[in-house]
């Protein structure tokens, strides 16, 4: 019965080719709409590490001795804190991250310097974020504690300078410095750049930066202060430090502190350390609030950030609004298509057919428009994350249509068009057949 | 006209009526808001920055040693200044709409720390002549003179004559004369000396509406922690030649840093560069508006089509009993623009919904009223627009239609 109602649905449809286009063209622009929007809120909103996001938390005190009524800590921690918590070691893993510009050149080469971003971190960091490796491997804990002269370089930056070979062993210089290259990662890209998002409820709906490439240059966050040091930007600070980009001492909270926590005991007994930590810093004198520790898990903390762009949700709101208004529209033109042919639905009816089957009739119909329609949306898709691909955000590299995504492409347009065919279909199936047949 | 008929007509298409009217609601709604995002982006991207723009540009370097700092301005300076056509070149911490790197909270008491009315504002750090430079025009007070451009040591000088804008001031000091009162920024402590009618800050889409013009003005001179970042007036005819030949000399000047390329530019070219995704979303609002309009339009020729090609029969019992054919296609105008208003009508609720709706999520101004008429007409001429090719063809119909098949 179906591959007749395709024949009737596509017989009708030639028939009157303008209202089948306008109908076509109504889901496509639709369609197309909402999925490009869908497809970049899909990218950026989506999980970066599936499958260990659950296991990493960010760890918050408010480092804040100024006296004050603030409900949320500061989104970095200062050094002691930092430090002081990460030495504790009470989480399964544990890295402190801060970001720095460096100038990076090649002992032995006349090329102009560059100036890159640096990741200090800790040891840990690798296998915490399931970061990849090409060739060598990373630092050890007893490299974090020699402060070991060693790098890990970027899959880009070892393009750059060694046309992708295999680089371990060379000498890079950071500022005045050299740092050997120990190991070189596979290409890494995860969205956001989730270890260093901070500052979201700051930033007025304008993330886009937090979906920037990794670093370039890692080195151990020891080494890191030594080699770079005058060069760290504070997250903010209550009192100027005496040496600007110097921070180890200063009033400034800089540091980003991620830990992993196996199971659900370990995060309640982790919650409970960073309580008594704040409460024995309040003795100290260091903390005034010490009710303000936070331990957010990874989506927690990128959702507390606000981290999609509100260009992005605003644009995906317009394209549904934009969607309804064509599904609107679909609607009436089925209406008006159907009812033109009450005379033959009265035919059909007459001859014995039931008013399932004319109903099924018109939905196979409209069904096949939102085919049409779904096609035409996908290339219209394609052409807008196109589009974006060559604008100038950060997440444009990142932005492609993957399988699911192709995949909900057609379902949200057959949907959209048997939702559009609903109520049509239902009045052309109450087609009284006597007062149809005497009208023919 | 009568509309009693084409009331009675209408009730018995109520379900095509609502639906009609249902489309034009949505996009009454959307268009009202569409445009009025699009009249906010674009005054934001309009906003006046009190600075010369046409005629400035800046070279910004990275990636030196601190104890160099003053070395690198002094051959900057002079090796910039040489460059012909060049008016004069300055020393200015942070660019409208370039690099910031004042950005701070500042307090009206010393004491004020913690009390958490410290509004963030920037610190327009200057060396001598950046002030003349940039074209900023004083309200109030006085103009900085050689001598309120003071060495010191550290982030910020710790005593300077300051000029704050007049949004700022209006902030700190509402109905105060702001002459001679203090701000605090730490310890450092500034006395406002003149008012300046605007200064935009570098980043205004970042801080918040109303908030992108609190700057003040610190004059200082080359130290550690103001250099590297100059600022280059030239005549407007020649500020795009200047700028390259200052991108060119600058890699000569200092070998020892780095240029920083996308900001190295023009201000004009640094302004359009800080509104592009502004510009892009104006893009997307306007392709959404016409899009809008086409689909509603193509959903009103649709059904009217239908409607004439169903009431043939009668239309022609009309003509046969006297009408002209004026009166039918006057019949589907009052029709279209019955449903179009009643459309409007519903359209007028939704837009104020989307309204507050986007003004919780997005902080968006509350819409104006003067967006809900000009959008009914927009609607209105739209749908009489639309109607007019069905009903021209249904005033066509002959009324010896009526005579055949009864």
């Amino acid at each position: 019965m179906f591959a007749y109602y395709l024949d009737l649905a596509i017989r009708s449809l030639r028939r009157n080719r303008m209202l089948t286009a306008l109908m076509v063209i109504a889901i496509a622009v639709g369609i197309g709409a909402s999925m490009t929007t869908l497809t970049v809120m899909h990218l950026l909103s989506g999980d970066p590490l599936p499958g260990r996001s659950d296991h990493l938390f960010y760890a918050q005190v408010d480092g804040n001795p100024e006296p004050g009524n603030y409900h949320e800590p500061l989104d970095k921690l200062d050094y002691r804190s930092a430090v002081d918590l990460w030495s504790a070691k009470r989480a399964d893993r544990q890295a402190i991250v801060a970001q720095s510009p460096v100038r990076l050149n090649q002992p032995d080469s006349t090329k102009p310097a560059l100036r890159l971003t640096m990741l200090s971190t800790t040891s840990d960091f690798f296998a915490m974020f399931a970061v990849p490796f090409r060739y060598g491997n990373p630092w050890t804990a007893q490299d974090d504690e020699r402060r070991s002269r060693v790098a890990v370089i970027s899959d880009d930056l070892n393009a750059k300078l060694f046309g992708g070979a295999n680089s371990v062993g060379k000498t890079l210089r950071l500022r005045n410095n050299d740092v050997r290259i120990i190991g070189v990662l596979a290409p890494w890209r995860p969205s956001p750049q989730f270890y260093q998002v901070a500052g979201g409820r700051f930033a007025q709906g304008d993330t886009a930066d937090y979906y920037t490439r990794p670093e370039d240059v890692m080195t151990p966050f020891e080494t890191g202060l030594e080699v770079n040091d005058g060069n760290f930007q504070q997250f903010t600070c209550w009192h100027l430090p005496s040496r600007p980009g110097h921070l180890q001492n200063s009033d400034c909270a800089w540091l980003g502190l991620w830990v992993e926590l196996g199971d659900a005991s370990k995060v309640t007994a982790y919650r409970r350390f960073l309580d008594d930590y704040a409460q024995q810093q309040k003795i100290l004198g260091r903390i005034v609030r010490p009710q303000n520790t936070r331990l957010r898990s990874l989506m927690q903390w990128l959702d507390y950030n606000g981290v999609v762009p509100s260009d992005v949700r605003l644009q995906t709101w317009l394209a549904f609004g934009f969607l309804s208004i064509c599904l609107f529209n679909t609607i009436g033109l089925l209406l008006a298509k159907f009812l033109r042919r009450s005379g033959e639905f009265g035919v059909r009816r007459a001859l014995g057919a039931s008013r399932h089957a004319v109903f099924a009739q018109c939905l196979v119909e409209a069904g096949v428009v939102g085919l049409l329609g779904g096609f035409g949306g996908w290339l219209l898709t394609l052409f807008g994350l196109w589009m974006i691909r060559h604008q100038p955000v950060p997440f444009a590299d990142l932005v492609h249509l993957d399988t699911s995504m192709f995949a909900v492409t057609f379902v949200l347009a057959i949907a959209t068009s048997l939702l559009a065919g609903l109520l049509p279909a239902v009045r052309a199936s109450r087609v009284a057949p006597g007062l149809q047949l005497k009208t023919l | 006209m009568q509309i009693k008929p084409v009331l009675a007509a209408l009730r018995r298409h109520r379900l095509a009526t609502l639906l009609i009217a249902m489309e034009i609601a949505l996009a009454c709604a959307v268009l009202c808001n569409a445009c009025f995002l699009i009249a906010t982006r674009w005054a934001a991207m309009n906003q006046p920055s009190g600075v010369d723009e046409s005629s400035l540009a800046t070279i910004q370097l990275d990636a030196y040693e601190d104890r160099d700092a003053i070395d690198l301005n002094a051959r900057l300076l002079a090796g910039l200044r040489a460059i012909p056509g060049v008016q004069s070149v300055t020393l200015l911490n942070s660019i409208p709409f370039g690099r910031h790197r004042g950005t701070a909270g500042i307090e009206t008491r010393h004491d004020g720390v913690g009390t958490g009315d410290s509004p963030l504002v920037e610190l327009y750090l200057g060396g001598p002549g950046s002030f003349d430079a940039l074209g900023l025009r004083v309200v109030q007070g006085r103009k900085l003179n050689d001598d309120d451009y003071q060495p010191f040591n550290g982030l910020m000088p710790a005593h300077a004559s300051v000029l704050v804008t007049r949004s700022l001031a209006e902030r700190i000091w509402p109905g105060d004369n702001p002459l001679g009162k203090l701000i605090w920024l730490d310890e450092s402590r500034y006395e406002v000396v003149g008012v300046m009618d605007q200064l935009v800050v570098p980043d205004p889409n970042g801080r918040g509406r109303g908030k992108e013009g609190w700057s003040v003005f610190v004059p200082g001179q080359s130290s550690t922690y103001l250099a590297s970042s100059y600022l280059i007036k030239a005549d407007p005819k020649d500020i795009a030649r200047v700028e390259r030949d200052a991108r060119e000399a600058a890699g000569k000047l200092a070998p020892d840093a780095v240029l920083d390329q996308p900001s190295s530019r023009t201000i004009s070219d640094l302004r359009q560069d800080y509104f592009h995704q502004d510009r892009v979303m104006t893009g997307v609002l306007i392709g959404v508006v016409l899009a809008l309009l086409l689909v509603t339009v193509l959903g009103i020729v649709g059904l009217a089509s239908f409607w004439v090609q169903q009431r043939r029969k009668q239309i022609g019992i009309r003509r046969a009993i006297g009408a002209t054919r004026a009166d039918i296609l006057g019949y589907f105008q009052t029709e279209n623009f019955l449903i179009v208003s009643l459309g409007i009508g519903m359209g007028m609720v939704l837009a104020f919904a989307l309204n507050l709706l986007l003004m919780h999520y997005y902080e968006v101004p509350r819409l104006p009223w003067a967006y809900l008429p000009v959008g009914a007409l927009v609607l209105w001429s739209l749908g009489q627009l639309a109607v007019l090719g069905p009903a021209l063809r249904a005033s066509q119909v002959p009324p010896v239609v009526a005579t055949r098949s009864v």
